[in-house]
């Protein structure tokens, strides 16, 4: 249900933001967040839905290293 | 810790009792065949859809309202892609927009605001569908339409929201073991609305991304939760879901939407599933709340199975043989969220 | 200064707009004489061919309609192991273009047609009532130097390779409607130079075809089945740029469908897919090729995933709309 992909905000402008997705910058709304210029956040459909709490990668190897405490 | 190898060397080779993982989301569906999974688990791990498409559950009247809508004379629908080749009772919105209707895509709603400013002449009607994830969104279209006092904006909706269909799941269909949560529905509920499934349930609720390694870690969690017979919600997506969630997001969709019972096109009413415009914003919407009847389905189609795990699209007996994605009978091929459709792009009938 | 219907009655301002643009860029003895037809010479048996192009926008990233007409016609020619000789250039042109888009359309046209080392030795032009635009016909004519090569022709051990990054063609439109910035633009280009680089080492060529609408999934199916064969490549080996990720993962693409305008598919036997290999990364647009995969038995085609898992790739269904949910 959910195309969503990471990006950094650049600029501010009010309500929108300036999101760097790999080089693409695009607009989008971020009303539904409390973020600043330097965060990386999630965006769906022209919408900030969350800012990230850690990147992608830490993300993976912290998946990991949970899924092994559990054995 | 442990690696991502002996994770997939673990389910490859599980020979325990066969687990059936219902994965909710279509874009879970996608993700599964985009990293090849299945070919990576044990066969003994089933990985099966739900009801996670809301254009597949989306009534056939609502379909036909949007069309009648845009055969109108000053008007004009506004609609995500996925809504665009679904049929109602009669046609779908390409369909209408071949005969004259005015129809238009959009990629963020948000472009709606700018379109109502451009043409105050046109009464636009946008088609809010989808479940947690985009519900939002309406939101914050609502918040500005009213901010800016447009006026010729209005909602035909079929929001939905995926703890009752899941609690359906749960009552009726007795074969589904563990869930592969929605990672981005998530977002905005948090983990903390599957406490109460597992609680009641006592099965196995797993949040994961759409990654590779997320869904394989998910399935594997699964596997150990279940072998040990510990049950528990696990958020595999700690970057974006939290236990709360979105707490902005959830107070805007409770300022302007409410909970309704709802009709799921192929599986029926389900109490408290919907989302409409507040009492106090009824003039901006555009008749969503129309009885719903259950619609006979084509014959032969099976998408209510489909869509409540029952069975595999391969399993229906018009997939692929009369179904395509060219000539789709049902709403699950022809959505691009739909699991047969997903099935079938990915090579599914070889399967 | 627009276009109006009178540039289309064939009387004077027609002859303006014919010698005043087209003559004064494309240039050259052939079409000067103004004959109703060109007379031509080949030596070869020949390829010919025909294309139209309607994009929008005209002018985008990296090119424009003028550009891909010449490179189209050029290109599909090459793919049959011609090279390109000739072309011709019809103008479907609505009132209310610009004199200038027209002049700089036929610019374009000129230099890509003396890189592709073409001439175009006849065209048409006609106008029709409109808001404003360009749809260009070409039509093209090459001298066959390379035989044998046939989409059916694909056997069990021949090596798949790609000429260079996917996707950017359709991304540089697409960024523009979807008011995206980024620094991707056309991959629009004449591919004539990798022929002759492969022909410089003697690589026999299977088969070779120009990745355009449908994506590179498109043609591996085309292979599987008139060449009654399987095909697998490796996820790990398809040419993304990180850019074109990005871009795909905002509007929901996948690269494998994406059209290209300048990049093309090659098979060949395994002994020489290394010599191939390098002497496309010689040519000047083919630096970033790759070896993707290879032609086995079966009948369909795979992607061996980055985790090792096996992934099927299909036709494309549908428009390649960006979904959101």
């Amino acid at each position: 249900m959910c195309v969503a992909v990471p990006g950094k905000i650049i600029e501010i402008n009010g309500n929108t933001a300036k999101i760097n997705v790999m080089n693409n910058i695009t607009e989008a709304d971020i009303r539904l967040v409390s973020a600043k210029p330097g965060d990386y956040v999630l965006l769906h459909a022209g919408c900030v839905l969350e800012v990230m709490k850690k990147d992608a990668a830490e993300e993976l190897i912290e998946l990991f290293q949970e899924l092994g405490e559990t054995v | 810790m442990i690696t991502l190898e002996q994770v997939i060397k673990e389910l490859g080779s599980y020979d325990g009792r066969p687990i059936k993982i219902m994965e909710v989301c279509g874009t879970h569906t996608s993700s599964i065949f985009k990293h090849g999974i299945r070919s990576l688990i044990s066969p003994k791990l089933e990985l099966i859809s739900g009801p996670g498409c809301p254009v597949c559950v989306t009534s056939a009247l609502y379909i036909d309202k949007l069309v009648e809508y845009s055969l109108m004379e000053k008007h004009c629908v506004l609609t995500f892609a996925d809504m665009l080749k679904v049929k109602g009772t009669t046609m779908s919105l390409t369909e209408a927009k071949a005969v004259g209707g005015k129809v238009r895509m959009l990629y963020s709603p948000l472009s709606a605001i700018k379109l109502a400013k451009e043409e105050p002449d046109t009464q636009f009607i946008i088609a809010a569908v989808g479940f947690e994830t985009t519900t939002p969104i309406y939101a914050l279209i609502m918040e500005e339409v009213i901010k800016s006092n447009i006026n010729n904006i209005r909602l035909l909706t079929s929001m939905k929201t995926i703890l009752p269909a899941l609690t359906y799941i749960c009552d009726n269909e007795k074969g589904i073991d563990a869930f592969l949560c929605p990672g981005h529905v998530s977002v905005i509920t948090g983990s903390r609305i599957y406490e109460e499934l597992v609680m009641k349930y006592q099965k196995p609720f797993v949040i994961a991304g759409f990654e590779g390694e997320h869904i394989l870690g998910a399935v594997y969690e699964i596997v150990q939760q279940i072998t040990e017979g510990s049950f528990h919600t696990k958020n595999l997506y700690p970057s974006v879901v939290s236990v709360e969630g979105n707490k902005k997001a959830q107070e805007l969709v409770e300022e302007y939407f409410e909970e309704v019972d709802d009709d799921w096109r192929e599986i029926g009413r389900i109490p408290s599933s919907g989302l409409r415009l507040r009492e106090k914003y009824h003039s901006y919407d555009a008749g969503s709340s129309f009885a719903a009847s259950q619609m006979d389905s084509p014959k032969g189609c099976r998408c209510r199975d489909v869509v409540l795990g029952r069975i595999h699209p391969v399993d229906c007996p018009l997939f692929h043989k009369v179904c395509t994605p060219m000539n789709a009978i049902g709403p699950c091929m022809v959505s691009t969220e739909g699991a047969c459709g997903i099935w079938y792009k990915n090579g599914g009938k070889n399967q | 200064m627009k276009i109006n219907m009178s540039y289309g009655s064939g009387g004077a301002l027609t002859s303006k707009l014919i010698h005043e643009v087209f003559i004064k860029y494309f240039n050259n003895p052939i079409l000067n004489r103004m004959e109703d037809a060109a007379v031509l010479k080949v030596s070869e048996k020949i390829a010919f061919t025909t294309d139209s192009f309607v994009v929008t926008p005209m002018f985008f990233p990296g090119g424009d309609i003028g550009k891909l007409a010449v490179c189209g016609t050029v290109n599909d020619l090459t793919m049959m192991g011609a090279i390109p000789k000739y072309l011709t250039a019809g103008f479907i042109i609505e009132e209310g273009t610009e004199l200038s888009e027209i002049e700089e359309v036929a610019r374009s046209m000129a230099n890509t047609a003396k890189e592709a080392g073409v001439k175009i030795v006849a065209g048409d032009t006609k106008v029709i009532e409109g808001n404003g635009g360009i749809y260009i016909n070409t039509s093209g004519i090459g001298e066959i130097v390379k035989t044998g090569i046939s989409v059916a022709h694909c056997r069990q051990g021949d090596v798949i390779l790609v000429s260079g990054n996917l996707g950017e063609h359709h991304a540089a439109i697409m960024s523009k409607r979807m008011e995206i910035e980024n620094q991707i633009v056309s991959d629009c280009a004449p591919l004539t130079g990798i022929l002759k680089e492969l022909m410089k080492e003697k690589v026999p060529i299977r088969f070779m075809r120009d990745i355009t609408r449908g994506g590179l999934a498109t043609i591996l199916n085309e292979i599987t089945d008139s060449s009654h064969c399987g095909v697998v490549i490796e996820e790990g080996n398809l040419p993304v740029s990180a850019e074109i990720r990005g871009f795909c993962d905002i509007l929901g693409l996948d690269p494998l469908y994406m059209a290209n305008e300048g990049k093309l598919l090659a098979v060949v036997p395994k002994a020489k897919a290394k010599r191939a290999l390098a002497a496309m990364q010689r040519s000047k647009y083919g630096k970033n090729a790759v070896i993707l995969g290879e032609i086995t038995e079966g009948n369909s085609v795979t992607m061996n995933t980055r985790l090792g898992g096996r992934r099927k790739i299909d036709l494309l269904y549908g428009e390649g709309l960006p979904r959101i949910c």
